[in-house]
Order: C-alpha cells, then sequence, then structure tokens
C-alpha cells in the first residue's frame, strides 16, 4: 500500500511533509508488551542488563500516571502505535549503499550538501535505526566517538553503562520509562579530555511510517576541558493519525568543558512530542541548550541543566510556535546545587491561529548554591484573539546570597511597526513575518547561518497568508 | 514625471476633523515647503498621502499620476513611488537595517538585488548621511538617537528613490552639521531624479538649503496661503500672528491650542507678542 494516500491536502503547506510509502523491513506490530520488548532487546543482540532495564521501564510506564500538568494527553491511545520499525538490514556505511527511497528523501532535506558544507560528521535516523553514518577522519583522529546509540552498546559497553540512564532514570517520569522500555536508535557522543571540536555534529531524525512510535536516546558525554556543539534537526511527513515522539537526551559536561545542543523540532502537526533532555554540569562547565519547537500538535520539552560544579553554567534560548491545533508546553529547568553557578533562559513564544503556547519553566537555587544568579526572560508575541499563552514560572531560592531575575511579556504585534515597515513597500503579510523573525531574533542569531536560513523559510511558508 | 494632486481632502481622526477641503498639486521638481503653527494638521496631511490607518479620509481625493492613491494600501503607495520621512521613526526590535532595507527594494523589484550591488547601494547612502559603518548590522532604529533615526530615514529615501517624497520634521532633532549633511543628501538624489517634495518644517535654516519652490501655511486644517521663498522669511521673522489677523482668524479655535510650543522650535524671539 501507499502511504501516500494518507498525507492529507494540507500536506503541500508543510515542506517535508512528504513520504515515500512502506519500505519496512520489519517491525514488532501495533501495541506493546512485554514480548514487543524483549523482541527488541533480542534483535538488537543486546545485553542482559539492557534488557531488564527495558523490562523495568516498561513496568514502571505501565504504572505510572500521566504528568499532573501540561497538555492532556489522556486521549493518547499507547497501544494504538508501532515501537519498533526496522527500515533496512544494516547500517550503511556509504551513502551510495543507502536504499534509493531512503537517499531520496534525504537527498530532499539536503543532508549530502549540508554535510560537504560544513557539518563534521552525519548520523541520519530513519524510522528506528541509524541507516547512514559517516565522520570526517578529523573527528576519528581526535579520538571523538560519534556513533548512533544501538552501536556504541555493542562497541563501548563499560563506557555505555556507566552513564546511561544515570542522568534520566526511567523512573524520572512516564515518557522517560517509555523511553527507557523502547529506545531505538539516537546519537552517542564521546568528546575525550582537551578536545575541541571546531565544527558542528550533526544528526537528522526522521519519522516515516504512520503511527510509527519513535524513541531515541542520546548520550553525550563531554569530558574535561572539552567543547562540542551538536546539532540535531527534526522534520517528519505528515500521517493522517497521530505519531509519538519521546526521546530521551542525557549529556554529561565536565569540568571546564562546553557543550551547545541545538535542536529545531519541526515535528509535523499530528506528531506528539514528550522529551525528556537534561544536562549535568560539573565546575565551570558550560552547557547551552538552543531549542526550537516549531512543529508538533503537543509539545512537551523542557531541556534541563543541573549545574553540581561550582560555577558551572546553564543557558537555555528556545522558541515556540504554535498554530492551528498546536499546543506547545516548552520552557527551561535550571537546577543549581553549587555555589557561583550561573544560569540565563530566554525564551520566545509566537501564538497564532488559535495555537496554544505555555512557557514553564523551573529554576531552584539550593542551599549550597551560594552567590547564584539566574536571569530568566520570556516573552510572547501572540497574533490574533483565538491563540493563547500563559507563563508558568517557579523561582525556587533557599539561600540568602543568591540572585534570580525574572521578566516577562506578553504582547501584539503593534500595528505602528507594521505601517511604519508598509510604508517602506512590504506588505502586511511580510511586515509581519518581518517583525516575527526579528522577535525570535535572540534564539535564530545562536543558530549555524545555513539553520538559520532554513527557519527564516519554514516560518515564512508558515506565516504566508496567515495574519489578516 | 510624477504629479500628485490632492483635491477637496477632508481627515478626521477619532471622528475630529483636522483637514478639511484641502487642494494641493505637487509636480516633479517642486519643492513644496509646508508652514503651520502645531497642531492644524501638517503631519495629518503627510500622515493620509502614506495612509496611515489612524487617519479617516471623509472627503476629496488624492491622485498620483491619474491613479487613486486612496484605494491603494500602504505599501501599494510606497511601490507606486510615495515616500514619508517620519517625525518618529519606529523601532523594530531584531530587524536588522540591512535585512530591512533589501526586503523594501526587493518589494519594488521583478527580481531580487544582487547582495553586492545592495550593499554598494547602502554603503553609499550610509557614507553620505556620515552614519556608523556599522548602521547596516544594527537593530532597525532601535537605540538609535533622535538625529541617528532621522538621518537614517533619508538613507532609505535614498535606497527606495521615490518620486513623490514627504519629509515630516526630518530636520527636528539634527544638530547644525547634520541638518547640512541632510539637506545636501536630499539635494543630491533630487538633482539625479528630481522629486515632488512635500517638507514640513519649523525651520527658516533647513529651506535655505532646500530652496522650495512653494510654500504653504497651513492653519486649522486648510492652506490659507501660498507663496514663495519670501514667505517663510516673514513667518520666521514675525510670527503667524499677521496671518492671523489679515484672515480673520481667531487662533484660540484651534482645537489644539499647542502654538507656545512654537517658541522652542522656530527662530528666537519670533512670537513673543502672540502668545
Amino acid at each position: 500500500m501507499s502511504n501516500n494516500q494518507h498525507v492529507y491536502d494540507g500536506a503541500d503547506h508543510y515542506k517535508y511533509g512528504f513520504s515515500d510509502g512502506n519500505i519496512s523491513v520489519f517491525n514488532t506490530g501495533i501495541g506493546l508488551n512485554d514480548d514487543v520488548v524483549k523482541t527488541i532487546s533480542s534483535l538488537k543482540h543486546e545485553p542482559k542488563w539492557m534488557l531488564d532495564y527495558r523490562l523495568k521501564s516498561l513496568h514502571h510506564f505501565i504504572n505510572r500516571p500521566l504528568p499532573s500538568f501540561g497538555p492532556k494527553l489522556d486521549d493518547i491511545d499507547f497501544d494504538g502505535f508501532t515501537y519498533f520499525n526496522r527500515a533496512a538490514d544494516k547500517e550503511s556505511a556509504n551513502w551510495d549503499d543507502v536504499p534509493e527511497k531512503i537517499k531520496n528523501t534525504f537527498d530532499t532535506l539536503g543532508i549530502p550538501q549540508a554535510e560537504r558544507d560544513f557539518l563534521a560528521g552525519v548520523t541520519t535516523q530513519y524510522d528506528s535505526e541509524a541507516v547512514y553514518h559517516n565522520m570526517l577522519d578529523e573527528v576519528k583522529e581526535k579520538g571523538v566517538i560519534f556513533l548512533d546509540t544501538d552501536s556504541a552498546l555493542k562497541q563501548y559497553p563499560e563506557l555505555f553503562q556507566k552513564y546511561f540512564g544515570t542522568l534520566v532514570p526511567y523512573t524520572d517520569n512516564k515518557f522517560a520509562a517509555l523511553n527507557g522500555a523502547v529506545w531505538s536508535g539516537g546519537s552517542f557522543i564521546y568528546v575525550p579530555k582537551g578536545v575541541t571540536l571546531e565544527k558542528p555534529l550533526q544528526s537528522y531524525f526522521r519519522i516515516n511510517s504512520a503511527n510509527m512510535g519513535q524513541f531515541e536516546r542520546t548520550l553525550i558525554i563531554v569530558d574535561d576541558d572539552a567543547h562540542v556543539h551538536y546539532v540535531e534537526g527534526c522534520t517528519a511527513p505528515i500521517y493522517s493519525k497521530e505519531s509519538l515522539h519521546a526521546a530521551v537526551v542525557e549529556i554529561f559536561v565536565g569540568k571546564h568543558a562546553s557543550c551547545r545542543y541545538s535542536t529545531i523540532q519541526n515535528w509535523s502537526d499530528n506528531i506528539v512530542n514528550l522529551v525528556t533532555k537534561r544536562a549535568s554540569v560539573d565546575a565551570y562547565g558550560s552547557m547551552e541548550w538552543i531549542d526550537g519547537n516549531i512543529g508538533s500538535a503537543i509539545n512537551m520539552k523542557y531541556p534541563a541543566c543541573i549545574l553540581k560544579g561550582e560555577h558551572a553554567n546553564g543557558y537555555c534560548v528556545s522558541i515556540a510556535v504554535a498554530s492551528r491545533k498546536q499546543k506547545q508546553d516548552a520552557g527551561a529547568k535550571m537546577i543549581h546545587l553549587a555555589p557561583y553557578t550561573t544560569s540565563t533562559i530566554i525564551s520566545k513564544s509566537v501564538a497564532r491561529l488559535g495555537g496554544e503556547t505555555n512557557y514553564r519553566g523551573y529554576v531552584s537555587h539550593g542551599p549550597h548554591a551560594d552567590h547564584a544568579r539566574s536571569k530568566v526572560e520570556c516573552d510572547t508575541l501572540i497574533l490574533d484573539d483565538i491563540s493563547r499563552s500563559d507563563t508558568i514560572p517557579t523561582n525556587i531560592s533557599t539561600n540568602q546570597t543568591s540572585t534570580i531575575e525574572h521578566e516577562a511579556t506578553v504582547s501584539k504585534i503593534s500595528e505602528d511597526q507594521i505601517y511604519y515597515l508598509m510604508s517602506r513597500g512590504l506588505t502586511r503579510d511580510q511586515a509581519t513575518q518581518m517583525i516575527i523573525m526579528g522577535f525570535i531574533e535572540p534564539f535564530t542569531k545562536e543558530l549555524p547561518m545555513e539553520y538559520a536560513v532554513e527557519l527564516n523559510q519554514l516560518l515564512k511558508l508558515d506565516m504566508s497568508g496567515s495574519v489578516g | 514625471m510624477s504629479t500628485l494632486e490632492i483635491k477637496d481632502l477632508s481627515v478626521s481622526v477619532n471622528d475630529k476633523p483636522i483637514l478639511s477641503n484641502l487642494s494641493l498639486t505637487v509636480n516633479s521638481g517642486e519643492i513644496h515647503a509646508l508652514m503651520g503653527p502645531n497642531g492644524n494638521g501638517k503631519s495629518t496631511l503627510l500622515s493620509t498621502i502614506m495612509g496611515d490607518p489612524d487617519y479617516t479620509v471623509t472627503h476629496g481625493s488624492i491622485m498620483l499620476d491619474g491613479k487613486d492613491v486612496l484605494s491603494m494600501s500602504v505599501d501599494q503607495r510606497s511601490k507606486a513611488g510615495i515616500f514619508l520621512a517620519m517625525q518618529y521613526p519606529i523601532e523594530i526590535p531584531g530587524v536588522t537595517n540591512s535585512d530591512f532595507l533589501k526586503e523594501a527594494i526587493n518589494a519594488r523589484r521583478e527580481s531580487p538585488i544582487r547582495l553586492f550591488e545592495f550593499y554598494r547601494l547602502m554603503e553609499g547612502a550610509i557614507h553620505d548621511l556620515k552614519m556608523k559603518p556599522d548602521l547596516a548590522h544594527r537593530f532597525l532604529n532601535q537605540g538609535f538617537s533622535g538625529g541617528e533615526k532621522k538621518r537614517n530615514e533619508i538613507v532609505q529615501m535614498k535606497l527606495l528613490k521615490p518620486s513623490i517624497a514627504m519629509l515630516d520634521e526630518t530636520d527636528s532633532g539634527l544638530d547644525v552639521d547634520a541638518l547640512k549633511l541632510v539637506a545636501d543628501a536630499i539635494l543630491d538624489l533630487h538633482q539625479t531624479a528630481p522629486m515632488g517634495m512635500l517638507v514640513v518644517s519649523h525651520y527658516k535654516r533647513f529651506y535655505d538649503y532646500l530652496h522650495p519652490s512653494h510654500v504653504h501655511v497651513l492653519i486649522n486644517g486648510s492652506i490659507i496661503l501660498s507663496g514663495e521663498k519670501d514667505l517663510i522669511e516673514r513667518i520666521d521673522s514675525e510670527g503667524y500672528d499677521w496671518i492671523y489677523r489679515q484672515y480673520g482668524i481667531d487662533p484660540s479655535n484651534n482645537g489644539k491650542t499647542s502654538s507656545g510650543l512654537l517658541g522652542t522650535c522656530a527662530t528666537k524671539g519670533a512670537f513673543n507678542g502672540n502668545l
């Protein structure tokens, strides 16, 4: 059968909303139980400890209630998804070996181009497992490990087990448990002591099959004095039935090390995106989350930094754009455990066409976080009368010497600004787009240029003709 | 060759009439000085021609080369060749001058301007107006001083090359040197591509540079007196009192009796007897 039949009429509004038909080589069928988990683990030839971990996660997932906050998730039928889907028989080391259909999809996304142009390495995930993986020799020579997570478990079992699940245990939340049970693919990065990667590492994720859950697991370890920038891009085809995405990202930033993690989440508007992203940051280390949320029907995502060493720094700049039927529940968490830790949260939200965007943030200064400083800035732009936005900040300080600053604004697009731009020849739509792009500039300026350009085009596509 | 023809124009703001039955024709090559005490409708006229949604036309017409300006949206007016250097340019955070100007230039072109060509033009305009070289990368008007904002309006004008250019107190907020710079830039543009200009200013000094071909006095929403340069001289030395007397106008009839502000922006001493 052709999945193209499921692509609804609005598909042409979504730039990457194409589907290349059903190419699945193997899947576990619809539903989730012990057997499905055992099958996944056995197909992957995993060690017993991982199978045990998966089963414990599954049982926790089943018993754990839905979150008590955020968008309503009651309607999700967790038995209605396929939890494992294998698209290619084996991972291809060479681009030429990648199946033609998949390659066409990636060609359309421009990955090889991007790789040639500026990327240090590309690992692409198509459904559940990486089908293409390549790295520049330079990166290999520096001793950097950049693999899909499944391969990392096989090739570096000790390193893997030392870190896996220690920052986001399966008991953390319902969807971390789900990920623990059925995780597949994702990226594994290890940057050895003192190594600096000048160019970003990049990975693309893509959901291709209808009703297909995707549960990638990403583990990044940046050793002391090492520096890395990881870029993750997400696009997905449009299907008539909702798909589920529940990823877990764990990042360990060593002493005097730094990691930047940039994402633009652009899932098609039928995807439920429930992601747990967390970093621990050692003394004088720095973690930066650059987090864009444009797509998905429901998005819950709160990148976190646990600042556990003195002078550790956490930074999160995010945008959330909610349109028709979309609910963006996004924000950041900064947990200060050590003295002189600093954090900054900049959140920019745009709500339009009845979309709903909420900032949900958490900043805590623990009893040992003397002289900690935090700054939270969240600004919302509401484009019409039918869209809505809430700001739900939680700021807790339990010591006398730390400071938390919080600023929040909610505004509409100013008619004076529109008039001014129109008086120079821009149409109302162009003027509106320009003002919105200006509004989210604190985010776009953090992106690699190609991404900034693509984001610009995505939003333009998305906004065109939408503002009266 | 362009002609802007305003006929019997009446305009209100929030149902309050500001302009009544005003008529004025501006041709390419002409510079029209528009004078008059504050609050009598000069800015209203300029904003109405540009299409500011705050102003409602209740009667009359505005035509540009036979085309109905009032039926055009603001951007269409701009693309038709109308430009307004605003009295209070708006700040747009996050949008760089260069991105904005590129889009504004492309809005009136079939195919997008080449980047090299654009930067050459922009750098030329920045240089002519002696603005800081980083202007291209600064956010539109954000954090600009009053004078920088006014000069930036003229940078835009130079790049957009209008056929009808309106200046709404562009000279206020400029220091003596900047005033000459701005006037030279305007004249330079006017000489290479003659525009029809409508200039609102309280300063004789600005008009001395621009040499207006026509001078109008706008009081109570109507042009009650038109003349040539000598009219500016007389207003500069005597104020508006003689006009009130000569035309039997009671200045207190003016809804906004803000003429007391005049002393701050007109030649010192000119209004002492009037207030």
